[in-house]
C-alpha cells in the first residue's frame, strides 16, 4: 500500500509555515505595528513605569474577560452579557458590604457565587432553547444590567455605592482582588533610583495591580486546558462542526454551559477588582466590556463562526486594545479619535487573519 | 455457510404515508464489500441510518450476528462495532488530523479538575495509523482542511476502524472524488475487506461499486429486486435495474437527436 503516491502538500512544513499556522499570528504582528507607532509618536512618558503600568492595567482588564469571551468563541459562542455582568457582580458585592453588612471577603465570594449561577442559567437558557447566543445574551446584557441600576437605587438611592477604600487594607480576599503586587519590589527599585519618586518620597508606581495577576493566571490557565486537556479538544469540536462533534460523544451542550459560567466568572473577577481598587461601585461600570473583550479576540485570531481561536491571541489582543486607548493620550491627538483608530486595527487584523487562515487551514 | 456479521430481513420503514423502504432483505458476511446501489431518493440513506441506529423500522428486523438487535440510538450500533462514515465525514475541517482522529475519545491522564489530553501518544497513533494506510501525514498537527477529499474519507475511516469497527457502512464515500482519489479510497476498502471487515459500501456510480464490490443490492423506490454476485450481473444490467439505465440511454439518445437538428 505504501505504493500510494504522497501529498505534494504534506512534503514539506517549514518553520515559517508553522509559525504562520499559529492563529495568534495577526495579533502579535499587529501588536509590534502598534508598539512602533506609539513608541514613534507618543511621549516618551508613555513608556515610562507609571505610563507602562497606566496601559497594562486597561489590558489586563480586558484580558481576563477576552479570555473566557476567546474560549466561549472557539466553542462556536460568545457572550454579549460580559459588561452588564461586570456592573451586576460589583453591585452586587458593594451593596451587600454596604447594606448587608457583611465582611468584605463574604460579599466578594457570594458575588462570585451568584455570577456563576447566573452564567449557568444564561448557557442552559442557550442550549435548551436553542436559541442564538446573541439574543440569549443580549436579553441579559439589558436584564443585568436593569438589575443593577433597580437595585442600586432601591437601596442605596443613587446608582453610585461608595466607602470601600479601606476594605483593600483590611481583609485579604479584597486585597486579592483591588489590592496591588509587588510593593515592596517598588520601592526597593525607588530606593535604588531606578524608578523615580514624587516630591513626598513614594515612587511613581507603588506596584502592579492585582488585575493584571489575575489576567496572567486565568490567561495562563485557559491556554493550558485550550492546548492540553480533553475539555480544550471538546471546545475545538463544538465550535468546528457541533453535529460531527456529538456524533463521537463530545458532550457539546455541557461544554457550552461550563464556558458560559467562566465567562460570569471573569467577569465577576473584573468586577470585584474595580470596586475594592476604587473603593466604589457604579451601575454603568463595564459598559461597552462585552465589545471591547470580543475586539480582543477577534484580533487574536478568534473566529465568530467557532472552532478557531487562541487564548495568547486574545490576550495580545487585549494588550494592543490597552496601548491604543491609553495610548491617544500620550500623542497629543485629541483622544476621542481612538475609537476610529481601533476599528481600523479591528478591520486590519480581521482581513490579515482571515488571509492567513485561508492560506494555512484550506478553509474558506 | 457461515453466519452473516448482519442481516436484514423484510425491513420496512414507512414516514408517515410515504414509503421509505418496503420488504428490502440483504446480508453481509465479515470480509466483503456489500454494495448497495440506488438513485437519489431510492431508500439508501433510509436503509444505513435505520442499521446505524438512527430510524427504527417500522416493519422487520435486523440481525447482529444471527441474533435479533434493536438499535435505539447509535451508539448502540457503535458499540457492536457498526461504524457508519456519512458524507459529510464527522471530522472538523479546521482542526488537526490528531485532534479530529481522537475526537470524543482522546486518550487521557486524570490531573487534579481535567483530564490531560495525552498528544505525543495521539500524534504517534494519528501518524502510524495514517502510514499503515500510505497516508503520510508527517505534521498530524495540520488542520484537516488541507488534506484532500480522498485523505479526509481515508482518515475517517481509518478512524473507524481504529476505534474498533467491525463492520463499516460508507455512505457515497467516492462520490465527490476525482479519479486518483477514488482508487486511493478503492485501495483502502479492498485492504480492509482483507482483513476480515464487512463493508456495506454506498453509491450510485456503478462503475466504483463494480471495482470493488463482491455482491451487489439494488434499491429502486424503497424496494429491491435483489442481491446479485459479480458473476450474476453485468455492470449494464446494475445500471440497468437501478431504473437509471433505461433513461441514461433514452437521455443519450435524445440529446444526440438534438444535437444533430441543431447542426
Amino acid at each position: 500500500m505504501s505504493a500510494i503516491p504522497k501529498d505534494e502538500r504534506f512534503t514539506r512544513t517549514s518553520l515559517f509555515h508553522a509559525l504562520m499556522r499559529r492563529p495568534e499570528m495577526g495579533a502579535v504582528s499587529g501588536a509590534v505595528l502598534v508598539f512602533l507607532l506609539f513608541l514613534l509618536a507618543a511621549s516618551p512618558t508613555m513608556f515610562s513605569a507609571r505610563g507602562v503600568v497606566n496601559w497594562l492595567t486597561v489590558a489586563g482588564q480586558l484580558g481576563v474577560i477576552a479570555v473566557s469571551q476567546c474560549l466561549l468563541m472557539i466553542a462556536g459562542e460568545f457572550d454579549l452579557s460580559v459588561g452588564s455582568m461586570i456592573g451586576f457582580s460589583g453591585m452586587v458585592m458593594a451593596l451587600l458590604f454596604r447594606f448587608a453588612a457583611v465582611p468584605a471577603w463574604a460579599a466578594i465570594l457570594a458575588g462570585i457565587a451568584i455570577c456563576l449561577c447566573l452564567g449557568w442559567l444564561i448557557g442552559t437558557i442557550r442550549v435548551r432553547s436553542g436559541l442564538p447566543s446573541f439574543i440569549v445574551t443580549l436579553a441579559f446584557l439589558f436584564i443585568l444590567r436593569g438589575a443593577t441600576i433597580v437595585s442600586a437605587r432601591m437601596l442605596n438611592g443613587s446608582t453610585m455605592v461608595g466607602g470601600m477604600r479601606e476594605a483593600k487594607n483590611t481583609d485579604v480576599v479584597a486585597a486579592l482582588f483591588g489590592g496591588q503586587i509587588g510593593q515592596g519590589v517598588c520601592r526597593w527599585l525607588a530606593d535604588i533610583g531606578w524608578l523615580e519618586k514624587l516630591p513626598n518620597g513614594t515612587p511613581t508606581v507603588t506596584g502592579l495591580p492585582m488585575i493584571i495577576v489575575w489576567c496572567l493566571v486565568l490567561g495562563a490557565g485557559a491556554a493550558f486546558v485550550l492546548a492540553h486537556t480533553r475539555f480544550g479538544n471538546w471546545i475545538f469540536s463544538a465550535g468546528g462542526d457541533p453535529r460531527a462533534a456529538r456524533a463521537v460523544g463530545v458532550p457539546v451542550d455541557a461544554v457550552k454551559v461550563r464556558l458560559f459560567v467562566y465567562s460570569a466568572f471573569c467577569a465577576s473577577v473584573f468586577g470585584a477588582a474595580q470596586v475594592f481598587e476604587y473603593g466604589s461601585a457604579d451601575a454603568s461600570r463595564g459598559e461597552l466590556k462585552e465589545f471591547e473583550s470580543i475586539i480582543a479576540a477577534v484580533i487574536g485570531g478568534a473566529l465568530l463562526t467557532g472552532g478557531y481561536g487562541s487564548v495568547v491571541g486574545a490576550l495580545v489582543g487585549a494588550l494592543i486594545f490597552g496601548v491604543v486607548s491609553q495610548g491617544f493620550f500620550y500623542t497629543g491627538v485629541d483622544g476621542d479619535w481612538f475609537r476610529i483608530f481601533l476599528g481600523c486595527v479591528l478591520l486590519g487584523a480581521v482581513m490579515f487573519n482571515t488571509q492567513v487562515r485561508r492560506r494555512v487551514t484550506g478553509v474558506y | 455457510m457461515p453466519t452473516p456479521v448482519i442481516e436484514v430481513r423484510g425491513l420496512t420503514k414507512h414516514f408517515g404515508n410515504i414509503v421509505a423502504l418496503q420488504d428490502v432483505s440483504m446480508t453481509l458476511m465479515a470480509g466483503e464489500v456489500h454494495c448497495l446501489l440506488g438513485d437519489n431518493g431510492a431508500g439508501k440513506s433510509t436503509l444505513i441510518r435505520t442499521l446505524a441506529g438512527n430510524n427504527r423500522p417500522t416493519a422487520g428486523e435486523i440481525l447482529f450476528q444471527g441474533k435479533p438487535v434493536a438499535f435505539r440510538s447509535p451508539a448502540d450500533a457503535l458499540d457492536l462495532g457498526i461504524a457508519t462514515v456519512y458524507q459529510d465525514l464527522g471530522l472538523v475541517p479546521l482542526m488537526s488530523v490528531m485532534r479530529n482522529f481522537f475526537m470524543g475519545r482522546e486518550p487521557v491522564i486524570d490531573c487534579v479538575l481535567f483530564k490531560l489530553f495525552r498528544k505525543s501518544e495521539a500524534r504517534r497513533i494519528a501518524r502510524e495509523e495514517m502510514m499503515k494506510i500510505g497516508i503520510d501525514v508527517r505534521d498530524v498537527e495540520q488542520p484537516i482542511g488541507t488534506m484532500s477529499g480522498g485523505e479526509r474519507q481515508s482518515l475517517a475511516i481509518a478512524r473507524a476502524v481504529y476505534f474498533g469497527a467491525r463492520v463499516l457502512i460508507l455512505d457515497e464515500p467516492t462520490s465527490a472524488l476525482g479519479v486518483r482519489q477514488t482508487s486511493m479510497v478503492l485501495r483502502y476498502v479492498a485492504r480492509l475487506r482483507n482483513e476480515g471487515i464487512g463493508i456495506i459500501f454506498i453509491t450510485h456510480n456503478v462503475r466504483h461499486a463494480y471495482a470493488i464490490g463482491d455482491r451487489f443490492t439494488v434499491l429502486n423506490r424503497g424496494r429491491t429486486p435483489g442481491t446479485f454476485t459479480r458473476a450474476e450481473k453485468t455492470r449494464d444490467e446494475l445500471e440497468e435495474m437501478m431504473a437509471g439505465g433505461r433513461e441514461m440511454a433514452d437521455l443519450t439518445e435524445h440529446l444526440s437527436h438534438d444535437a444533430l437538428e441543431h447542426l
